[in-house]
Formats: C-alpha cells, structure tokens, sequence
C-alpha cells in the first residue's frame, strides 16, 4: 500500500472529505456538494455559460481581488496605527524596513484592478442581458457592490496619509458640504432655521458626519480606518452572499431560453 | 513631427474630444459587424497600440502616464477596448446567426457539464495566472507615496481618486450639489433601475446588439462617453489650476486661463430684451425668482415637453409597450444624462455659467 493512498483510506482523511477522489461522476459530484466553498457552485453549469469569452472571469476574479484585498489588509494591519503621528511614518517604514514588501503594493494594486474588473463584469452582465428576468434583483444587489467597492477604495485611499491621500479626500468629502438640505453650502439648507439660527452648519452637516470634522484631521483618519477595515467589508460580505446565492436561486449563469 | 503634436494637443482639446469621442463610439454601432472582424479589430488596436507607444517617446506624455496611480488607468483603457471588441464580435456572430435561423453561439442550454472539474480548475487557473499578474505588477510598480498630508500646502491640481474624476469633471459645469450629490445620486438610481424599465424580453443571456439597439447604446453612452472618456480626460488632460492641457504640453502652472462666463438671466434680460435685471419683487414672488423665472421655465420646459417631444418622435412604440410609469422614468433618467453634454456643448460655446442661478438658496443649475 502506497504512502498516498493510506492517508486517503485512514480515519482522518475520510473525516475531512467524505467522498473518494474525484474520478467519476458520483464523485465529482460529492466534490462540490460536500464541501462549503465549492457549494458556492451547482453541481452542474450549462456548457456555454462557462465559456471564457462569455464571462470573461471578471466576476469571480472581482471577488478573488476582494479576498486578496482582505488578506494583505489584514497583514497591513499588523505594521499600521491609525494617527496622524504614525500613520505616514508606518507606510514609509513598510517601504524601508520590510524585506520583500511587497504588501501595500499588492493591497493598492489589487484595489485598483477590483474597480476595473467590476466595472468590467457590469458591462459584461449588461451586454449578455442578464439582469433581465429573472435576475433583476441581482443586478441591484451588484449595483450596491459597486459602489461599495468604489466607497471601500476612496476610504482607504486617505490612510497612508500623504499629501495624495489628504487632499484627494478633501476633493471628494468637499462634495457632501452641497448635499441639498444637509450640507451647510447645499440648497435649501438655509430654510433649515428655527428663529433665525441656522441648523445645518459646517458643524454639523453631512460633511462633517463624514469627516468627523470640519477639516480631513486625525478624527477623519480614524473614521476612514474603521469604515475601511470594518464597516464596509461587513456590509460587502453580507451582500456578497447575497448576490452570490441569488446567482444561484435565479437559475445558474445566464444562457438563452 | 511638432506639427503633428500641435494638430493633436488640438483636437483633444475639451469639445473636439468630447465630440471625437462620441463620433467613434457611433461608428464603432453602426459598423460593428465589419468592425470587429479580427483584421479589422488588428488593424484598429495595433494602430491604436502603437500610436500610444510612440507618443510615450515624448517627454510630457510620458511623465503622465507613467505616474505609478495613472498605469492601471491606461490598463483599463486598453481592457475596455478588448472586451468591447470580444462582446460585439460575438454580438455581431450571433445576429448573423438570428437572420440566418442558425442557433446562436450561447445555444444549446441542456448542455451540462460537472463543475468539478470544468469550472473548479478554469478558475483556479485564473486565479494563479491573474496572481502572478498581480505579483509582477507590484515588484515593478512601487505604490506611490507623497509627502507627509500638509492641510497648509495644498497641491496643484488636487484630484480625487481617479474612478471619481467624471464627477470632477463635471465639477466644471456644475454646482457641487449636482455634480457631487444628485449625479452620482441618480448615476446609482438609474443602473438599479435598468432592470426594471427594461421590459425587452430579448437578448436575454447571450451577445447581441441587434435586438438591443437602444439598450445598448445609451448604456455605453453613460459608461464609456460620460465616465471612462472623463476619467481618462480628468486622469491624462487636466493640470494645474484644472486647467486643459494636450497630450504632449508641459503642465504649466501659470497657464492663462480666459473666464468669462454668462448668465442666462444676463442673455435673456439683458440681451433679449435690452433690460436691466429686475430688482424688485412684486408681492409675494421675491426679484430673484422673477429674475430667474425665464430660466426655470427653461428648464421646466426640458424636463415637461421634452418627453412628450420625443415621445411622439420617437418612442412612440417604446411608450406605448412600457406604460407610463416605466417611460417616465426613462425618459427623466436619459434627459439628465443628455443634460450633462448639452451643459458642457453651451459652456464651451456661448461660456454659459447657470441656466438658472438662484445663488439665493445655492440652488444653481
């Protein structure tokens, strides 16, 4: 008896995958049913569905970006303290000090190419047609994804805390001061008064909720981090789940009729 | 050669590109079978491919693009061309296939093949090979890092991450809260909406355009015209001061810029009518609003005629198959769209500045 196939007859193997090796049909099968990661997939998918140049891989590699996005953030994590007085110093001595540091080049690289490669899937998702019945709810859930990812993108962007970082963030938060009745410059928030005191103010508005701050300070670094390596993530693998069950539930990648 | 350069730096100037651009995009739908035949589509990406990497000899293209964050810009620039010439090549075989009464390249649904192992491996072959991409990409590309973040010292230009230059762009042509808050507010209403307004039973889970002419062509028109193309015009054409620079100019911050921008208050009163601006309210109704009143009916007119207008023009059919609540709402969501070209088309012409500038209340459009 070979070494190879004592381990695949033991206790232990057997208790892990409960199936044989996958050689035939009814294994094959097993493969995927047994297994919570591969169960993702039907047992079975139409032929021309999974044809790369009909899908072009851009949603499964969109959320393999994703998961690589989580591992080097979480690894980043380790080295990175988010205050104004480390921040900057953190990522530049990541840079410095690191051997083969190749992590924030990975997290930032990766990050751009999920917004490229979600954009791509959208188009692909739009040209086939398959947001048409019955998997309209799909296309909505995607829609939130996408710009989930883009609002996971734009907080990370402040962390490194440089000047690229902090006036890109002030470009794009200035944008929420004319948010109409909650932003202090937006219409409609001067009829916001009682007597004459104005409610909606710079200290207040939706800016300001999203700074923590009238100003891009160590209370917006902070809010970014959180909301980065926290909230959305959360909010994106709820929804991941979601979109991905609904792949399912709607009848499997999308052929002709 | 400078001539060249000179005649280039011109026309991807603001309006020429704009209108390049959209003038491309037609070709490519009208043309699209003989297009996207594999000569053709060689011929068109090889030019284009080879138009860039000769360009990337000039000093000033150069220092642009190869700015660390502006290299996945020009890979998605060079991703969206590929995959638009895939999709409409396979759009163009399966409409030649529909007139023919030939099944289509996506036919054949009771085909069924395992997951194990005809997707499992694809994907981790996908997986290791885009890994690998990634890895190279990151040892030869360091992530760029500026400066310590000085609230003192602002750069010059400052610019949003760059999936959010189209709305810096429109920046130029409206207020903030148009350009920040309502567009991007209803860029995410309307692609939530698709699904739903879309009530073509066609062309559902396979290429093709000829059964989704309008579908496809305002989808493109908003993802490739009024997002990608800004991207790449805020990304590779705006420099200090926002100011527009060519392909192959140094960006000089002292670059001269004539503003000088109108009212259509101004226009209408003063030079329609050959009046000065009314000052005084009558009643209830304050001056700026009597001031303001030929704008908004302007605008009011847009949004109310406009889709009576186009509705006996042209979705007479569209309208009746959608009722009333669908068409509406379509109908609201493509004037917007078209909003933003003809904002920018009568800037660049006449400078207009508000069609209706209520400064009163912020409220400017």
């Amino acid at each position: 008896m070979s070494v190879g196939s004592w381990i695949r007859e033991g206790q232990i193997w057997g208790s892990i995958f409960r199936h044989g090796v996958p050689r035939d049909r009814r294994t094959r099968a097993m493969a995927v049913l047994s297994n919570v990661f591969l169960h993702l997939h039907p047992v079975a998918v139409r032929k021309s569905g999974i044809r790369l140049s009909f899908t072009w891989c851009m949603g499964g590699l969109t959320f393999f970006l994703f998961l690589v996005e989580i591992v080097t953030g979480v690894l980043l994590m380790f080295y990175y303290r988010p205050t104004v007085e480390y921040a900057y110093f953190d990522i530049q001595g990541l840079r410095a000090h690191v051997t083969l540091g190749l992590l924030r080049e990975l997290h930032r690289w990766g990050a751009h190419a999920m917004i490229i490669t979600i954009w791509l899937h959208m188009l692909r998702v739009f040209l086939t047609g398959s947001y048409k019945p019955p998997r309209e709810f799909n296309w909505s859930v995607g829609v939130i994804l996408l710009v989930l990812t883009l609002l996971l993108s734009f907080t990370g962007y402040l962390l490194p805390w440089d000047q690229l970082a902090m006036w890109a963030i002030t470009v794009g938060s200035n944008m929420a001061r004319a948010t109409p009745f909650l932003g202090n410059e937006g219409p409609g928030a001067a009829f916001i008064q009682i007597g004459g005191v104005p409610l909606v103010h710079a200290g207040d508005d939706a800016r300001f909720g999203l700074l923590a701050g009238t100003f891009v300070g160590p209370n917006a670094l902070l809010r970014f981090y959180v909301l980065h390596c926290v909230f959305i993530p959360i909010v994106v693998t709820v929804l991941l789940a979601v979109h991905f069950w609904r792949v399912r539930k709607d009848g499997g990648i999308s052929g002709p009729l | 050669m400078e001539g060249i350069k000179e005649f280039i730096n011109a026309i991807c100037r603001p309006a020429p590109f704009l209108v390049l651009a959209i003038v491309a995009l037609g070709l490519f739908l009208a043309l699209y079978r003989k297009l996207t035949k594999p000569a053709a589509a060689a011929v068109l990406g090889g030019g284009f491919t080879l138009f860039f990497l000769l360009s990337c000899l000039d000093p000033n293209f150069q220092k642009i693009v190869a700015k660390a964050d502006n290299v996945p810009i020009v890979m998605m620039m060079f991703a969206i061309g590929y995959f638009l010439w895939l999709s409409f090549r396979q759009a163009a075989l399966n409409d030649a296939a529909i007139e023919a009464g030939q099944p289509l390249r996506e036919a054949g649904s009771d085909d069924k093949v395992l997951v194990w192992p005809d997707l499992v491996y694809s994907e981790f072959i996908s997986l290791i090979l885009f890994t690998a991409f990634l890895t190279v990409w990151a040892i030869v590309l360091r992530a760029p890092l500026e400066q310590p973040a000085d609230p003192n010292v602002a750069p010059n230009p400052a610019k949003a991450p760059w999936y959010f230059l189209g709305l810096q762009e429109m920046l130029v042509y409206f207020d903030p809260w148009l350009a920040g808050v309502l567009l991007p507010g209803l860029i995410i209403v309307g692609l939530v909406a698709i699904p739903y307004i879309d009530t073509n039973p066609r062309g559902n889970g396979y290429y093709t355009f000829k059964e989704r002419r309008f579908a496809i062509t305002m989808f493109l028109a908003g993802f490739v015209i009024l997002w990608v193309v800004l991207i790449i015009f805020g990304t590779f054409l705006r420099g200090p001061n926002w100011n527009f620079f060519g392909p192959y100019e140094y960006w000089d911050m002292h670059k001269p810029m004539a503003l000088l921008n109108t009212e259509f208050h101004d226009l209408f009163w003063t030079g329609l009518l050959g009046r000065a601006l009314p000052t005084e309210g009558r009643g209830p109704i304050p001056a700026y609003l009597i001031r303001e009143a030929p704008g908004i009916a302007l605008l009011g007119a847009y949004f109310i005629l406009g889709p009576l207008i186009l509705r006996v023009l042209f979705f007479r059919k569209l309208a009746a198959k959608m009722g009333l609540i669908r068409y509406s709402v379509m109908v609201m969501l493509l004037l917007v769209m078209l909003l933003m070209p003809i904002k920018m088309v009568l800037r660049w012409t006449i400078n207009l500045h508000y069609i209706v500038g209520i400064t009163e209340w912020s409220l400017n459009v």
